[in-house]
């Protein structure tokens, strides 16, 4: 026997959520119109809709050889993030995870960059790699322009950016190992495997689904990635570094071409959409 | 046994190296922020003396202490706002049964669908429109709910046993009193995780904060940290002074939290 609710009990559920959603609204749905609408608007230099373009914005971009660049750019970051920055933090969760004195200290060094700024981080390997006075020329006896060579800019910045990813993969790597059972280990022990056997054929197969997330945060945040390529190369030496969100902040802010912004904006949703689909395709076909 | 002694002894070794290497960053921010000029044309690495030099002059090219405190309350002022938002939220999506409650977290979650950057544009305008621009609500607005806190709550939220509630129910217990009085003290360790989340994501963002706000006064530490970059361009070593001071707040923050800041973080991920 069910009674009757009152008014406040019907309603009361949907205060809770209340804040969150109006706040969701205002700053995520609203905004998110928004873009799509002026992505098909063109815009006069305030942001402002004049008049409706239909694909216009779309065409212009993807007839225009920056933009491609900028796409192939920020995959090649995203590609090379993802591989060093998921193996080094395996690497790290797994030396890091043997019994031995001081454990909690390595721990907490590894985790320790994710709480560096992209901003601080930037400034202290502008040092490292500025090419007569930073330490990295001295110590290799080179003398590369790292951040001002087209062939080296994007390797450098995806060095730093590698360094402060790592600390987010160590942790949720370190946390799935602690899921993995014990007495696969020791039967794999039994059966004579080594150390990289074990960890080759017990633990990336178990920790998988972890991988499989990780995969698809690192991407996303690397599609998303700005701050560091806005202090370390403005998107130079000719474009070499001229990721997505960079050239969505110029086309925007610098050029005031806030239509074409937006049209690249969907651009960036659309490609981060379709891999976190792909991702979870693939997910439930390598674990289940 | 002696070879896995041995085995030991690498592993150790491994660790120390890899340890040095991550910490390595850190480690030469602080030393050229100790060094005079010959130190740094002599490519030293380690500092010959301390000194205060180099945070002095930081603190002379650019208002350090007005970063600092803008950064300090736009970062507590986001955490305590998406602790609110996020648990009152979690609440509601764990403990409580109402119609459209599944289509409703759907469309909560689907928010992470959509990256902060590919909107960035359309809450500047927002922002500009409202005439808020070089405020701190400006700052602030746009960050008091996040998916994250709220899905990351409503873990902390699931773990509790449903017999608790339904006891509370029985005695009389109002919802509201419940959360208060109940519930939020059972979720205090995920509360504390997600405050230093935030307050680290808060303190470390960059790219809103340089597009909504113009004058020095309103500048957050992130970007005040550019500005001394460009005012010497050539001298590193008040800019390695103000990396140190902006780091200071985030690692101290990091270390006092991590062991809650992991469990908390990866309580809701997916299981290994």
């Amino acid at each position: 026997m069910k009674k009757k609710k009152t008014l406040f009990q019907t309603v009361e559920p949907y205060l809770y959520i209340l804040p969150a959603f109006i706040f969701f609204c205002l700053f995520v749905f609203w905004p998110f119109g928004k873009t799509l609408y002026l992505s098909l608007s063109r815009t006069t230099p305030l942001g402002e809709a004049a008049q409706f373009v239909g694909l216009q914005n779309f065409i212009n971009i993807f007839t225009d050889k920056d933009f491609y660049n900028s796409l192939l750019v920020s995959f090649e970051y995203a590609i090379m993030m993802v591989v060093f920055s998921i193996a080094l933090g395996f690497i790290l969760a797994v030396v890091s995870n043997e019994k031995m004195k001081g454990k909690a200290i390595f721990r907490t060094i590894y985790a320790l960059p994710m709480a560096v700024s992209a901003a601080a981080a930037s400034v202290v390997f502008m040092f490292i790699f500025h090419s007569s006075l930073g330490i990295l020329n001295r110590v290799l006896g080179t003398n590369i322009g790292w951040l001002t060579d087209s062939k080296w800019a994007l390797i450098s910045v995806t060095i730093v950016s590698v360094w402060m990813n790592i600390g987010m993969n160590y942790i949720y790597i370190t946390a799935a190992l602690q899921g993995v059972p014990d007495d696969l280990y020791e039967s794999a022990s039994l059966e004579g495997a080594g150390f990289f056997h074990k960890h080759k054929d017990v633990t990336i197969p178990c920790i998988s689904p972890t991988l499989f997330f990780l995969l698809i945060i690192n991407v996303i945040n690397s599609l998303q990635a700005y701050a560091q390529f806005k202090m370390m190369t403005q998107g130079g030496p000719s474009n070499s570094t001229n990721v997505i969100v960079y050239e969505i902040y110029q086309e925007a802010f610098i050029n005031s071409r806030f239509g074409v912004a937006c049209a690249e904006s969907i651009v960036l949703f659309l490609i981060l959409i379709v891999l976190t689909a792909i991702q979870f395709r693939l997910e439930k076909r390598v674990t289940y | 046994m002696m070879k896995s002694k041995i085995f030991k002894v690498i592993i150790y070794i491994v660790n120390i190296i890899m340890a040095m290497i991550i910490l390595m960053p850190v480690v030469y921010c602080f030393n050229v922020s100790m060094m005079d000029m010959k130190e740094i044309y002599g490519g030293n690495f380690w500092p010959s003396h301390f000194t205060i030099e180099n945070y002095a002059q930081a603190l002379k090219l650019a208002p350090f202490f007005t970063f600092i405190k803008n950064s300090l309350i736009v970062s507590f002022a986001i955490t305590a706002a998406q602790v609110v938002t996020g648990a009152l939220a979690a609440y509601a999506f764990s403990m409580l049964k109402f119609p459209g409650r599944n289509v409703l977290f759907m469309l909560m979650l689907a928010t992470m669908m959509i990256p902060s950057q590919a909107i960035i544009i359309a809450n500047y305008l927002t922002i500009a429109d409202w005439g808020l621009k070089d405020s701190y609500a400006a700052l602030i607005l746009p960050n008091v709910a996040a998916a994250f806190a709220v899905f990351n709550m409503r873990q902390a939220f699931l773990q509790l046993p449903t017999e608790i509630k339904e006891a509370a129910d029985i005695d009389g217990c109002s919802n509201f009193r419940f959360f208060c009085t109940i519930g939020l003290p059972l979720v205090k360790p995920s509360i504390g995780a997600l405050g230093i989340y935030v307050f680290l994501q808060s303190w470390n963002q960059y790219l809103w904060p340089l597009l909504v706000t113009d004058t020095v006064n309103m500048r957050t530490v992130q970007i005040g940290l550019g500005m001394l970059q460009g005012a010497e361009s050539t001298d590193f070593r008040p800019v390695m002074a103000g990396s140190m001071i902006i780091l200071i707040p985030s690692i101290l923050a990091f270390v006092l939290g991590q062991k809650q800041l992991v469990n908390g973080l990866t309580a809701g991920a997916v299981k290994g």
